[in-house]
């Protein structure tokens, strides 16, 4: 049985479709592994695996009927605890929201749930998302799976950092993300596993707590470029509840995968050579260059000038959005309340705030109060979007010169917990290279490149022109097949 | 343009007071701006929430196309620029009747440009002078929930019902100079909303109110410092705020005080004005553009759509009744006044009345009886149409325009139709020309003395003859009849 939770989603489905084996066997197994694993990784805040037996029983009925069944049919997966889950304890790990339970089940679960996949529980994040790291949840860091000869435990990324630690420890074949400035990319690099952020618009966030409204974009995390091709699909698609929503039809991303990149341009950015970024990095972006070569691909030095300015306008825009996205955890209609004895309306707002938001979560509200300030408004918000429009502006002049871009996904491989968590400014400094494609809005995707001198993952980044998402899959898929990357961590837990 | 000649008198000399007007214009839609949740008035505290009005987790609002609709058919009728590109903004504060945090407005992009609007100061008189109130914008905005404070000791109680409703917020140059100017032009404003559909202007039930800002100043000199007294709910408070507001800056001023700018409460019971919060404490709401929401971009085909969606609008309709069915300017006015009334004048004439004999039955006979039961237009017992046969028979001589006022009360009383009383009663109008002349053979009889006097050149006798004539018939001959009759017989 443990050799089902190898298994990824397309091997899940079609084991499942040919009848190899039961639904049912597989939720069983993760189950198994999730509940091993959980008080060494922390990757889970509420463990489901009733959910999960449930949906695959449904499926093995299904298919005993013989129904159709649906793409994730069978699959069990984990869901990032920043979607609302009906019925289920949703948190964005935070204590603001400890205990709540929607009644209502956010847009991609419910596709996720419609295609024939289950739940084995809510995954950790950095609260509220806003980490780099899975140090600022209130349930706890989550660990990751990979260990070195140092024995510490090191970051598995975030915010997605449950999902990607999940996923690659084979607690779950595949997991849920979000990503508002790398939060797919920057954990599934750090793990060694697959996630990409689709075109924004392409998931809908109707139901996904909101971080910074105009970034935030759901995507799959799994451990290969088809997987994430198949629940891409299934989690994508018009959601008239979502205004930001895009109203196109969904490709089939599966079906046209196809690695030979002959007629192709990659474009290599010559600003991400930055200063500080490790050699090892370096070194396996080298490799990805001439992997892509090897596919057919034409590689082309291309500029995208205004990179530099990139991580301080996000860091401006996304406090912003979420300053007044979370002014909603008041106190007043659910969530914490803190109600100090003779305390008015504006004492309990702040007594509220004041326990139920953790320290980054409570620096990014202050940073984003300040720039959207009547005095500073002009002077950080109004430059921070009109530096985003001339990032925009960057790639659709690059997308004029080649169809994918090829970088880095992290300036550094996982560090230890707590190695940076006393300094701020050189946590925001990992999403350097995934912020620029999230500003843009533009899809992008992190595949496993090969591991650095110490054993660590890294993870090489493709991002693509508006809506191009084969084009990021299929560039992706030529890379994984020649990177043959098989690692994993050994099980210490 | 006229210039006012309204004047606060101080002890320094005469003051003159500046008004702009905030009017917030709730928009005639069954659900609200963001989400599907009703606005119907009235209902339990509570009932009327979506996930999306409560600001649960995760909800996205999806603006509502009727909503923009209305609006941008209220800025036509006011001749005002409609913005193609219009965006929402947030505007960020905390207070406990909005969940969001945040109220959904529009800050630097509204729907709607710059307009005017004519008003009559005294539609009552035909001279009245009139004058152009410039208005600056329309934007739309959610309205917030309310908060309850007198049902529990220690606790406040939040209702959101009203959370998430369409509002027009109306914002004016400040062109008024007087109380009267500002009630002229909420009314005016009042009459163009109901006319185009898209605010039903009822002040009582809140979905029309009023930001009033005032600041006085000595005639021809700079604008004075301004108040905001918030939330008036109806015209004639209105205008005492103005009144109240101008009197206590000018008595402020001359003791040697400063206005400062602030928001005021209006108290109708002790009849002043309060502050609330002084600009010091006032809000930093931190604007900026809401990124759960796409910009709006209206094509021509909408801006079309709406535009021919448009009525018949009061100052076109009024030259109409004036220019081209011949009424008094006066009446004109007054019929075309309320959309209901002209819609009430018109169903008449498609029965089949005459303009001015409907339009004067109107003012004087259904609008008196109306106001002695106290009833507004819509509760009329009688309808237009009965109304139309009612002027009928007049005008085809069947009863009399005395018969007809009888009739109309028993129409009042029964809900019967006119001519159906007219039959049942036997109040036909005898115009039968021997049944009259019986009764004028003796009656000539009878007076011989004062057919002698009559044709001695008392003429005046006419009317005594008319009389008699008309009692014997019991009022039901035709006068006009009799009357000829009555000259041929004497003479």
């Amino acid at each position: 049985m443990s050799d089902l939770t190898q298994l990824g989603i397309a091997a899940i489905r079609d084991g499942v479709a040919n009848g190899e084996f039961k639904a049912v066997e597989v939720a069983e197994a993760f189950n198994a592994n999730v509940a091993a694993a959980s008080s060494a990784l922390n990757a889970f805040i509420v463990e489901t695996p009733e959910l999960a037996v449930q949906a695959a029983q449904a499926v093995d009925a299904d298919r005993a009927a013989g129904k159709a069944l649906g793409s994730m049919a069978g699959v069990p997966i984990g869901m990032k605890d920043l979607f609302c889950t009906n019925g289920t304890q949703t948190t964005a790990a935070s204590q603001m929201l400890e205990g709540f339970t929607p009644t209502y089940e956010s847009t991609v679960s419910a596709n996720l749930w419609a295609a024939g996949a289950g739940m084995l529980g809510k995954l950790n994040l950095d609260q509220f998302a806003m980490g780099s790291s899975n140090e600022t949840s209130y349930f706890g860091n989550v660990i990751s799976p990979w260990k070195l000869d140092d024995g510490k435990d090191r970051a598995p990324g975030g915010s997605s950092g449950g999902s990607s630690a999940a996923i690659s420890a084979r607690l779950c074949p595949a997991a849920t993300g979000t990503d508002t400035g790398g939060s797919i990319r920057q954990p599934a690099a750090f793990t060694g596993i697959t996630g990409i952020k689709p075109t924004y618009g392409r998931c809908s966030r109707w139901g996904v707590v909101a971080f910074a409204s105009s970034l935030d974009q759901a995507g799959p995390m799994a451990h290969d470029v088809r997987d994430c091709a198949i629940m891409l699909g299934a989690m994508a698609g018009y959601d008239p509840k979502d205004s930001t929503s895009l109203n196109l039809s969904v490709p089939n991303w599966e079906a046209a995968l196809n690695s030979d990149l002959r007629g192709k341009k990659v474009g290599v950015p010559r600003e991400y050579r930055m200063d500080g970024t490790d050699a090892d990095i370096l070194e396996s972006w080298d490799r990805g260059i001439e992997w892509l070569k090897d596919a057919g691909a034409e590689i082309v030095e291309i500029s995208l000038p205004h990179t530099k300015y990139a991580l301080p306008a996000y860091y401006i825009i996304a406090p912003a959005e979420a300053s007044s996205n979370l002014a909603r955890y008041d106190g007043v209609r659910y969530g914490l309340r803190d109600l100090p004895d003779g305390a008015g309306l504006q004492d309990m707002y702040a007594a509220t705030r004041a326990a139920g938001f953790g320290p980054e979560v409570k620096r990014r509200i202050m940073i984003g109060t300040y720039v959207l300030s009547a005095g500073f408004y002009d002077a950080y918000y109004t430059q921070a979007q009109k530096v985003r429009t001339l990032i925009a502006r960057d790639f659709a002049e690059a997308f004029t010169q080649c169809d994918v871009i090829l970088a880095p996904t992290t300036p550094t491989a996982a560090f230890p917990l707590g190695e940076n968590s006393e300094d701020p400014l050189a946590m925001y400094l990992n999403d350097v290279f995934a912020v620029p494609a999230s500003l843009a809005g533009l899809p992008a995707m992190s595949v496993p490149c090969g591991l650095n001198k110490d054993g660590l993952p890294l993870g090489l980044q493709i991002i693509g022109n508006q809506l191009d998402e084969q084009g990021v899959l299929n560039a992706g898929l030529a890379i994984e097949e020649r990177a043959g990357f098989v690692a994993q961590p050994k099980k210490w837990w | 343009m006229t210039e006012s000649t309204y004047r606060v008198h101080g002890a320094t000399g005469e003051w003159e007071v500046v008004i702009g007007l905030e009017v917030h214009a709730q928009i005639s839609t069954q659900s609200k701006l963001f989400s599907g949740a009703s606005t119907e008035f009235g209902a339990e505290p509570n009932t009327q929430v979506s996930l999306i009005d409560a600001a649960m987790p995760g909800m996205l609002p999806v603006p509502n196309r009727e909503c923009m609709r209305q609006a941008v058919r209220t800025g036509m009728a006011l001749g005002a620029e409609i913005n193609k590109y219009s965006r929402f903004d947030r505007k960020n504060y905390f207070y406990a009747d909005l969940p969001q945090g945040y109220q959904i407005s529009q800050l630097y992009h509204p729907i709607v440009g710059e307009g005017e609007i004519e008003v009559t100061l005294d539609e009552k008189d035909p001279n009245s002078p009139t004058k152009k109130i410039g208005v600056e914008r329309i934007h739309v905005e959610q309205d917030a929930g309310k908060l309850m404070h007198d049902q529990h000791p220690t606790m406040s109680y939040v209702d959101l019902n009203r959370c998430g409703v369409a509002l027009m917020e109306i914002v004016s140059k400040p062109d008024m100079r007087s109380p009267a100017e500002a009630g002229a032009y909420v009314k005016k404003l009042r009459s163009i909303l109901r006319y185009v559909g898209s605010c039903d202007g009822n002040m009582e039930q809140g979905s029309m109110r009023a930001d009033v800002n005032v600041s006085v100043r000595k005639p021809g000199e700079e604008f004075g410092t301004r108040t905001e007294t918030k939330n008036v709910n109806s015209i004639r408070f209105l205008m005492q705020v103005v009144e109240i507001e101008a009197r206590r800056q000018v008595d402020l001023i001359e003791d040697g005080g400063e206005v400062v700018q602030e928001t005021r409460l209006f108290d109708p019971n002790k009849m002043e004005t309060r502050s609330m919060r002084s600009k010091e404490d006032a809000h930093d709401y931190r604007y900026f553009p809401d990124p759960d929401l796409l910009p709006v971009i209206l094509d021509d085909a909408f801006l079309d759509e709406c535009r021919a969606s448009l009525p018949e609008l009061p100052d076109a309709k009024r030259a109409r009744y004036e220019n081209e069915l011949g009424l008094s300017a006066y009446n004109a006015a007054v019929l075309t006044a309320e959309a209901e009334t002209a819609a009430w004048f018109e169903d008449m004439m498609a029965a089949g009345a005459d303009a001015k004999a409907a339009s004067n039955w109107l003012m004087s006979e259904l609008f008196g009886a109306l106001n002695k039961m106290g009833k507004g237009l819509d509760e009329s017992p009688v309808s237009a149409a009965q109304a139309a046969e009612l002027l009928g028979l007049i005008k085809d001589g069947t009863i009399s325009g005395k018969i007809a006022k009888d009739v109309f009360e028993i129409m009042l009383e029964t809900g019967d139709g006119a001519t159906k009383i007219v039959e049942d009663r036997g109040l036909k109008q005898e115009s039968d020309t021997g049944a009259i002349e019986a009764e004028i053979v003796k009656i000539v009889e009878a007076n011989q003395d004062k057919v002698a006097e009559y044709k001695s050149g008392k003429d005046r006798l006419l009317g005594f003859f008319v009389g008699q004539t008309m009692k014997a018939m019991q009022g039901k001959a035709n006068p006009q009849v009799v009357n000829e009759l009555l000259k041929k017989y004497l003479s």
